[in-house]
């Protein structure tokens, strides 16, 4: 299937974006007194918005904006026409929350019915969901997109590979979307389930939630004898189906007719030129529930404006994520930030806010390892008490964030602090 | 009756014991008993050294996490049954033992086993009702 849209010449893209901008504008104005406060600091009114250059001038909203308005100051709609609420990690132990109307549910079965399309699936697919489902917004989102498109979606969830692979086999499913991380895991249990990954019948990859690399896609596509694309979201903008790889996999292909990209330089706050890096800020231009304008995604990324040499589309393309501005970690696709195990353990008393995160990748799987120094007005000379304390912290982390931990207590001091500042984050995964 | 026993926390990890006993070394402490408790993680040094209070500071300064702890040393005799006789006495009364490690004394032929226990006090009233030597701190570090 063919999305007009898609293939918009940038001047009728640039008038939808700006209809768009004016009209969400106006919505936020007249019901989120955040945004209101700041249209009126800058002294414009958002029918008068003559460019989507104007834009730049606009406060930037990010997961702190979120959080100082958490849960619900950033809504612009009242909870009646709220069908479906969202959340994500925040730096603190309170989730960032996003809500959908009907509408906005409709916008994100689009966008994410797009994606799978520009990949290459229709209708006809058998879409094997393995994103998780629940407050995250990767299952869902590639469940209302498989739907909208016509295809039979299977709702896996994540884990349970010997499942997975069993039903993989027996509906001869076409189209895996998972992490990157998790489809390599997969074929590895494949193998020793006796099932060739090369001879099922997957045709596609969709994944996406974490970062992965070039090399990593052509082990994918070897392992399973598959297409893979990379696919972007973020629960702020929409979850999934922010921006997908179509057949060329140079770019991904933002869906600019109801996600308006900036890519700035963190630093300076003004616009990079398009080929260089910098962080990317998306404005949606469609939501009426949470509709964010100018979100700070603290991805690291490049933009192309260039019409797509394989595919014709002219939406504009990104680069893969190449980084991130803040500290932020995506291990099997959930964010972890360090400000949440550190408020973990400064609730446990024997232990020092002294820690250091050590991510590793166990063949295809990401792991943790939080590293704790223990007090010495604690220490005990028996090792169960000390066992007993690893459980337990062990079990607080890993009810904060949702993910297997494995913790190590350390000798105090032994924490590498460069000036005066510990390096908390010791990333040794080759990505 | 007590005895004051050193134990230090360490990270399993290669040449950690070495530190540990080249600072003692350098300091001419003298270690008397010494046992070491382990998980795949971290391991628990423990040790009965000459100078207990000499050798906490300097390990402190040294930057290790360390904890006193009293111990209590009882002479047991080196026969088949020795160490059994001392156990049966714990095991009648309903006491545990947290942990316990031993070493041979070589001037009077007879082996010492250090015993940690949760209430000490106790634990000697029964050792000594029950006929055991039990060596003072003094005693056990100027052996």
């Amino acid at each position: 299937m063919k999305y007009k849209v898609e293939y918009l010449d940038p001047e009728d893209l640039q008038k939808l974006q700006l209809n768009r901008l004016r009209e969400v504008s106006q919505h936020v104005y007249n019901n989120v007194p955040y945004y209101r406060q700041a249209f009126d600091n800058l002294g414009i009114q958002p029918a008068t918005i003559k460019s989507l250059d104007e834009l730049k001038n606009f406060p930037l909203t990010d997961k702190e904006t979120l959080r100082t308005h958490y849960p619900f100051g950033m809504f612009s709609v009242p909870m009646s026409l709220v069908r479906e609420i969202h959340g994500s990690s925040g730096t603190t132990g309170k989730p960032t929350v996003v809500a959908y109307t009907e509408n906005d549910l409709k916008i994100w079965s689009e966008v994410m019915a797009r994606s799978i399309a520009c990949t290459g699936g229709d209708y006809r697919d058998i879409v094997q969901n393995a994103y998780g489902y629940g407050l995250f917004t990767g299952g869902l989102g590639v469940h209302y997109g498989a739907l909208e498109l016509g295809a039979a979606v299977v709702p896996m969830s994540s884990g349970g590979s010997k499942r997975q692979l069993q039903l993989m086999e027996d509906f001869k499913t076409t189209i895996l979307t998972c992490t990157p991380s998790y489809s390599i895991y997969l074929a590895e249990f494949a193998e020793s389930m006796n099932i060739d990954p090369r001879k099922t019948s997957l045709r596609i990859g969709i994944l996406g939630a974490e970062p992965w690399s070039d090399s990593m896609r052509r082990q994918i596509e070897s392992i399973w004898n598959i297409k893979a694309y990379d696919i972007y979201g973020l629960s702020e903008i929409i979850g999934p189906g922010v921006a997908i790889e179509c057949e060329g996999q140079d770019g991904l292909h933002m869906w600019a007719d109801h996600f308006y990209p900036e890519v700035i330089d963190p630093k300076t706050g003004k616009a990079v030129p398009e080929g260089q890096d910098g962080m990317l800020v998306i404005t949606t231009l469609t939501k009426e529930a949470t509709p964010f304008l100018r979100y700070a995604t603290k991805d690291i990324v490049s933009i192309t404006y260039e019409k797509c040499p394989a595919c014709g589309r002219t939406m504009p393309r990104i680069s893969r994520i190449k980084g991130r501005t803040d500290d932020m970690l995506i291990i099997r696709g959930i964010n972890v930030f360090p400000s949440q195990i550190e408020s973990v353990l400064l609730e446990i008393e024997e232990t020092e806010p002294h820690y250091q995160l050590v991510v590793t990748r166990e063949g295809a799987l990401d792991e943790l390892e939080v590293q704790v120094e223990v007090n010495e007005k604690f220490f005990s000379d028996e090792i169960r008490t000390l066992e007993n304390l690893e459980k337990r912290i062990k079990k607080e982390i890993e009810s904060v964030l949702s993910i297997a931990v494995k913790v190590k207590l350390v000798e105090p001091k032994t924490i590498t602090r460069s000036e005066g500042k510990a390096k908390r984050v010791i990333d040794m995964r080759n990505i | 009756m007590q005895v004051k026993q050193i134990s230090i926390f360490m990270e399993n990890r290669a040449g950690r014991l070495e530190e540990i006993t080249g600072v003692l070394a350098q300091a001419k402490i003298n270690i008397r008993a010494i046992s070491l408790a382990d998980t795949s993680d971290f391991g628990i040094l423990r040790l009965i050294v000459n100078k207990p209070q000499q050798a906490e500071e300097i390990l402190r300064q040294a930057g290790f996490t360390i904890r006193e702890n009293s111990v209590i040393a009882c002479v047991i005799e080196d026969r088949p049954g020795g160490l059994h006789k001392m156990l049966d006495l714990f095991a009648k009364s309903g006491m545990s033992i947290e942990y316990m490690y031993g070493f041979f004394e070589r001037h009077s032929d007879k082996a010492v086993m250090i015993i940690r226990v949760a209430d000490p006090e106790k634990a000697i009233k029964i050792l000594l009702e029950g006929g055991i030597e039990l060596l003072s701190g003094e005693k056990v570090y100027s052996l």
